[in-house]
């Protein structure tokens, strides 16, 4: 079992000691900014002293800066369904959806149709435009001028949780 | 100066233009976003206590909707099939981010004039007019939020022009005034009334003395102008001729809104520094507030980087207060701010400019609010609170939009947190 040894309790960093040859790990929580940074880790943070945020931000993988390019035109969305499933998109799973990107043929959008949202792939034809499912069970959606329809935004990442424990 | 006229010919041609960028009934574009179903049905929302309507979408304009006591619309509403909201000012207040954001990314100088309303300098930018037209498409399609934008060469004029963008859907959602032609014809299709600036008592005045239009107004002459509406009224006769006199920054308060902000003289980091700031401005829109017998129902403060600095990193929050009980109590609402400050500053950043913005306000609390503690008075006002939400129960529940629950409280009404909370995110089939 790892030495866990918290050099201070709340809000503070943590520091964990892995046994022998193994790097340290630090723990930085998230309460004051959005973004969770996950830093990796490195030989020369001494365990013991809590450094101030900005001393290792550069050495942090930022997940919300690495995944999210556009903040304030990115909005998030759960999976109902699994018209997806065979993407791997799956109930529960959270979508991150782009809206100021240009929907382009084969995108994986949310769009809204007849009073409803659905996450599809787009196939932009001459004709008209297809949302296609992956799941047998489900038929690809023709959009005809009749339908209520619009490309709401683009999903640029899907988060999934693996660890299905509750 | 008062001769000076911006169109002689000696002026340089590139005069500096004013833009004012203005979200197209701010309140019910923000529920639509996340329920494109409500896009062609009349839509309200209510304010956060006393059963006013605060926005309403122009399908219920069309029905003679207007912002009044909702039970007046009891029919309508029911007949119609209007849907009714409480305002979700979390919801609203992330969205006002997110369109200031990304017009932030486009233009350096932004000053934020209300939740939903900023002006904006064209100072650097040859041509005003294609960098609106692609301001107003990049603002709308990232936010969903459809946002309309006038330029001018004053503020003033640029509060015009926003009206007829939004007015007339031919201008597709961007209207400039940029010669004496344009400049005159819509003056002359403005009533006085309706010039930022001129309040209801100097336009009856006006309309007294047969002054109908703005265009009206900027023929009396400049002394009558001074002596009978002192400088304020003079600036606004000047900025309607075309010559500015309302610098950026230096914006009068709107009249539904109280916004107080300031740039700081240099960049500061400090969090003390910052909530002295905030608080400052919060006890100053809270004096503004008992000036004007008001009382503060939503609450925003908001602080930012500066644009300019395109080398430094950038961050612009907000953050929603709600008041519980209506407020016009300094130490309230100061506490309220500098808390709030809290929960959005961020550490590392240049701070250029904070703000606090009364979102809401009424005159409707009866109670003088420094006795919120006295039990009975308390009690009277929740009882009134009740006595209202029974009231409108019934037509409340007829234009929900069809969830089946019953409807207990007015924040039931309430839209959920898509944008702030993981539990309140759409669902995507």
């Amino acid at each position: 079992m790892p030495n866990v040894s918290p050099l201070c309790s709340g809000d503070a960093i943590h520091s964990i000691q892995y046994p022998t040859n193994m790097k340290k790990l630090i723990i930085c929580p998230a309460e004051f900014t959005t973004s969770l940074a996950l830093p990796y880790a490195e030989e020369g943070i001494k365990a013991g002293f809590p450094s101030p945020a900005q001393d290792y931000m550069e050495l942090a993988i930022d997940l919300n800066k690495e995944l999210i390019p556009h903040p304030y035109s990115t909005f998030y969305g759960r999976v109902v369904g699994d018209s997806m499933k065979d993407e791997g998109i799956e109930q529960g799973d959270i979508l991150v959806i782009d809206k100021s990107l240009e929907p382009m043929d084969n995108d994986l959008a949310v769009c809204f149709i007849d009073g409803e949202f659905t996450v599809k792939r787009i196939r932009i034809e001459t004709d008209a435009v297809y949302l296609v499912p992956s799941n047998p069970a489900y038929p690809v959606i023709k959009v005809t001028a009749e339908n209520d329809f619009l490309v709401w935004g683009i999903v640029t990442y899907t988060i999934k949780k693996n660890r299905r424990i509750r | 100066m008062g001769n000076r006229n911006l169109y002689d010919k000696k002026e340089p041609k590139n005069t500096l233009m004013y833009g004012l960028i203005d979200c197209n009934n701010f309140y019910v574009s923000c529920e639509r976003v996340f329920n494109p179903a409500l896009n062609d049905r009349p839509v309200l929302v209510l304010s956060n206590n006393d059963g006013y309507i605060i926005a309403c979408s122009n399908e219920a304009k069309r029905l003679g909707v207007k912002r009044r006591p909702v039970y007046q619309f009891k029919k309508e509403i029911e007949l119609y099939n209007m849907a009714v909201f409480s305002s979700n000012y979390t919801l609203y207040g992330d969205m006002s981010t997110r369109v200031m954001s990304v017009l932030s990314t486009m233009v350096p100088d932004i000053e934020v004039y209300s939740i939903d309303e900023a002006f904006i300098s064209f100072a650097g930018f040859d041509d005003p007019l294609s960098l609106g037209r692609e301001i107003v498409r990049r603002v709308s399609k990232s936010t969903g939020i459809p946002v309309s934008l006038g330029i001018a060469p004053t503020k003033t004029l640029s509060k015009i022009a926003n009206r007829f963008a939004k007015k007339y859907p031919a201008y597709n959602n961007v209207c400039i005034i940029d010669d004496e032609e344009k400049r005159i014809k819509a003056l002359k299709l403005t009533p006085v009334g309706d010039v930022w600036g001129i309040g209801r008592g100097v336009s009856k005045r006006l309309l007294s003395r047969g002054i109908e239009t703005a265009y009206d107004f900027t023929n009396l002459p400049q002394d009558w102008v001074r002596k009978n509406m002192t400088v304020v009224g003079e600036r606004t006769w000047s900025e309607l001729r075309g010559i500015p006199c309302i610098e950026m920054e230096c914006t009068p308060p709107s009249k539904k809104q109280i916004c107080i902000s300031r740039s700081f003289g240099k960049m500061i980091t400090d969090p003390i520094n910052l909530s002295e700031a905030i608080a400052t401005h919060a006890a100053a829109c809270a004096r503004k507030l008992r000036d004007q017998k008001a009382y503060a129902v939503s609450m925003m403060i908001f602080i930012h980087t500066n644009n300019f600095r395109s080398d430094q990193p950038q961050y612009y929050k907000n953050a929603i207060i709600n008041f519980p009980v209506p407020t016009s109590d300094s130490t309230e609402i100061v506490k309220a701010a500098v808390e709030a400050l809290r929960r959005i500053y961020l550490e590392g950043y240049l701070y250029k400019k904070a703000g606090v913005i009364i979102t809401e306000l009424t005159k409707n609390v009866q109670l003088n609010i420094f006795d919120t503690v006295d039990r009975e008075k308390r009690a009277r006002l929740m009882e009134a609170i009740d006595h209202i939400n029974d009231k409108y129960r019934a037509q409340l529940k007829i234009a929900t939009q069809g969830n089946g629950r019953d409807w207990k409280l007015k924040q039931e009404q309430l839209s959920p947190a898509y944008t702030t909370n993981l539990n309140d995110i759409i669902q995507i089939k």
